[in-house]
């Protein structure tokens, strides 16, 4: 308890100077890469992600995972070895990752249209270039993006956020490395922010089960204000590509 | 994506003519981006892109012990890491033999003394040295990745701040090494000697230089040559095809007067970087 109360001054300020239902600064570019069919780039405070989507394409490998009726969904989140402070031995297949790409891969099916594509496969690969904190959320809205520029039929879009409790009643978002080893609980929730679904809810460590609709509530509303970002981005990245098509001059 | 027959006759006829697919001449490099300090919290990185050709290469550094044959001498590692990103094929362990033949490429490149001088890295004979560990990722693949990686490679090195030791105390086997508090008090490595590699790629009669992805697939073989400090320090041949002795003479020639030139120009672009510039890949 004495150590949660450090999370957020008297004054309602958090160790990195945002109050408890702000976000950290969210910059991201759509389309950096020529060989994907899609790609992405986040950044949210100093956590930095990159997506890549090819597909969807022709089952590849064992043919036999082929649906008839859907298309499967490939994830694979890998972290580069200099991710971290202390350098990582490998950059994927350890539990972490692996556990990584089954909850990314769990949240992409929900919000891809996947039905629309039947015998054919989509590759999400998701790499985290700095990890400070909510590096799942991160990739979520990397991956998103990066299915929006490989122009993917989506349900509507897909984010993800972080939620804690400090001082045992004072929700807060999008916490960061140091608030996550400084303890307290941690919320990761996935969901759909316009019809408000949620796709994947993860909690670590514990609360008492009065506070969890307050947090998830919290949280929610941080996936509704990334999706707000994420949107104007892609507006942004498709007036570009539209006025050097010359679109505008058409008119 | 393979191409068929009437596309490698094409890319042939461009090369006899010398007037390549996108306009180049045999000799002629694409353009490069090269950007450094854009990992924040690595000591040093880089990142270098080569037409599509993407490559990220952080270096950190830690405390270890010197090997007991070179106990003056501190320690380098390359790691390579492909990423799935690059390509679907690099998924899951797909990529590990390019890996592999990449950081063994440059752990050969580096090991001469000349290369880069490990005596540096030294903090106490015997007992303690620094160790660097170089990591490289790649991003997007679109040929010539051993070009592209030996240049990202020395110019992370330029860019690696080595923190300066204040004091060092021993109590019997416990050592207790102090870091300078003053973290802009760093030192800088000496890269004048670290090698490039080039890539001479035989299509046809002739020899190129920075293969783009189609022009790989149609060369026989491909010879990489390193060069450091006006020497040959590796030279390695790819592919499956083989070389007429003469042929692999020219080749050899041919790199290492590549190399010089570009030696030249990533010493004067690295000269021209500016600390605090904007970069990353928002631009």
């Amino acid at each position: 308890m004495s150590r949660n109360r450090e999370l957020i001054s008297n004054i309602g300020l958090r160790l990195d100077g945002r109050r408890a239902l702000e976000l950290r600064r969210i910059r991201c570019k759509l389309g950096l890469f020529s060989e994907p069919d899609g790609s992405a780039y986040i950044e949210q405070g100093l956590t930095k992600v990159l997506a890549a989507v090819y597909g969807p394409h022709q089952v590849r490998g064992n043919r036999s995972k082929a649906q008839h009726d859907c298309a499967i969904v490939n994830c694979q989140f890998s972290m580069a070895v200099f991710s971290t402070g202390e350098r990582k031995r490998r950059p994927r297949g350890d539990r972490k990752s692996t556990e990584m790409s089954i909850h990314l891969h769990q949240a992409l099916i929900a919000a891809i249209k996947v039905e629309l594509y039947p015998w054919s496969q989509i590759d999400v690969y998701v790499e985290v270039l700095h990890a400070d904190g909510g590096i799942y959320p991160a990739c979520v809205n990397a991956a998103t993006l990066a299915l929006i520029d490989a122009g993917i039929p989506l349900k509507e879009y897909l984010c993800a956020c972080t939620a804690s409790l400090a001082s045992n009643d004072i929700p807060m978002i999008d916490i960061s490395h140091q608030e996550e080893i400084m303890g307290g609980p941690t919320l990761t929730v996935a969901a759909l922010p316009m019809s408000g679904k949620v796709v994947l809810l993860e909690m670590s460590q514990r609360f008492h089960v009065d506070h969890l609709p307050k947090v998830l509530d919290k949280a929610l509303k941080g996936c509704i204000d990334i999706k707000n970002i994420l949107d104007e981005a892609v507006k942004n990245n498709v007036r570009e590509i539209g006025s050097s098509t010359g679109w505008a001059s058409s008119t | 994506m393979p191409l068929c027959d009437a596309e490698k006759t094409f890319v042939l006829h461009g090369v006899d003519a010398n007037m390549r697919i996108d306009g180049r001449e045999r000799e002629d490099y694409r353009p490069m981006e090269l950007e450094t300090d854009v990992v924040s919290h690595a000591f040093g990185s880089a990142r270098l892109r080569l037409a599509n050709t993407d490559v990220l290469v952080a270096v950190k550094i830690e405390v270890d012990s010197p090997f007991p044959e070179k106990p003056f001498e501190g320690k380098l590692e390359f790691f390579v890491d492909c990423s799935a990103n690059a390509t679907p094929d690099f998924e899951g362990r797909g990529g590990e033999n390019l890996a592999v033949e990449l950081s063994n490429c440059l752990a050969s490149a580096y090991r001469s003394n000349e290369a880069l001088d490990l005596k540096k890295l030294c903090i106490m004979k015997g007992r303690k040295c620094w160790k660097l560990y170089v990591d490289i990722l790649l991003l997007e693949v679109g040929g010539n990745l051993f070009d592209a990686v030996s240049i990202a490679v020395k110019s992370a090195l330029y860019n690696t701040q080595i923190p300066k030791i204040k004091s060092i105390h021993v109590d019997g086997s416990q050592i207790d090494i102090q870091v300078c508090d003053d973290i802009f008090s760093c030192t800088r490595l000496d890269i004048s000697g670290a090698p490039l590699m080039v890539t001479v790629c035989k299509i046809g009669e002739h020899c190129i230089v920075d293969p783009n992805a189609a022009e790989e697939q149609c060369s026989v073989g491909a010879v990489v040559v390193a060069v450091s400090r006006g020497c040959l320090s590796t030279v390695l041949q790819t592919g499956t095809g083989s070389f007429h002795p003469k042929t692999l003479k020219e080749c050899l020639k041919l790199g290492f007067s590549v190399a010089q030139n570009l030696e030249d120009s990533l010493m004067e672009t690295l000269g021209e970087i500016k600390p605090n510039q904007d970069v990353g890949f928002l631009k």
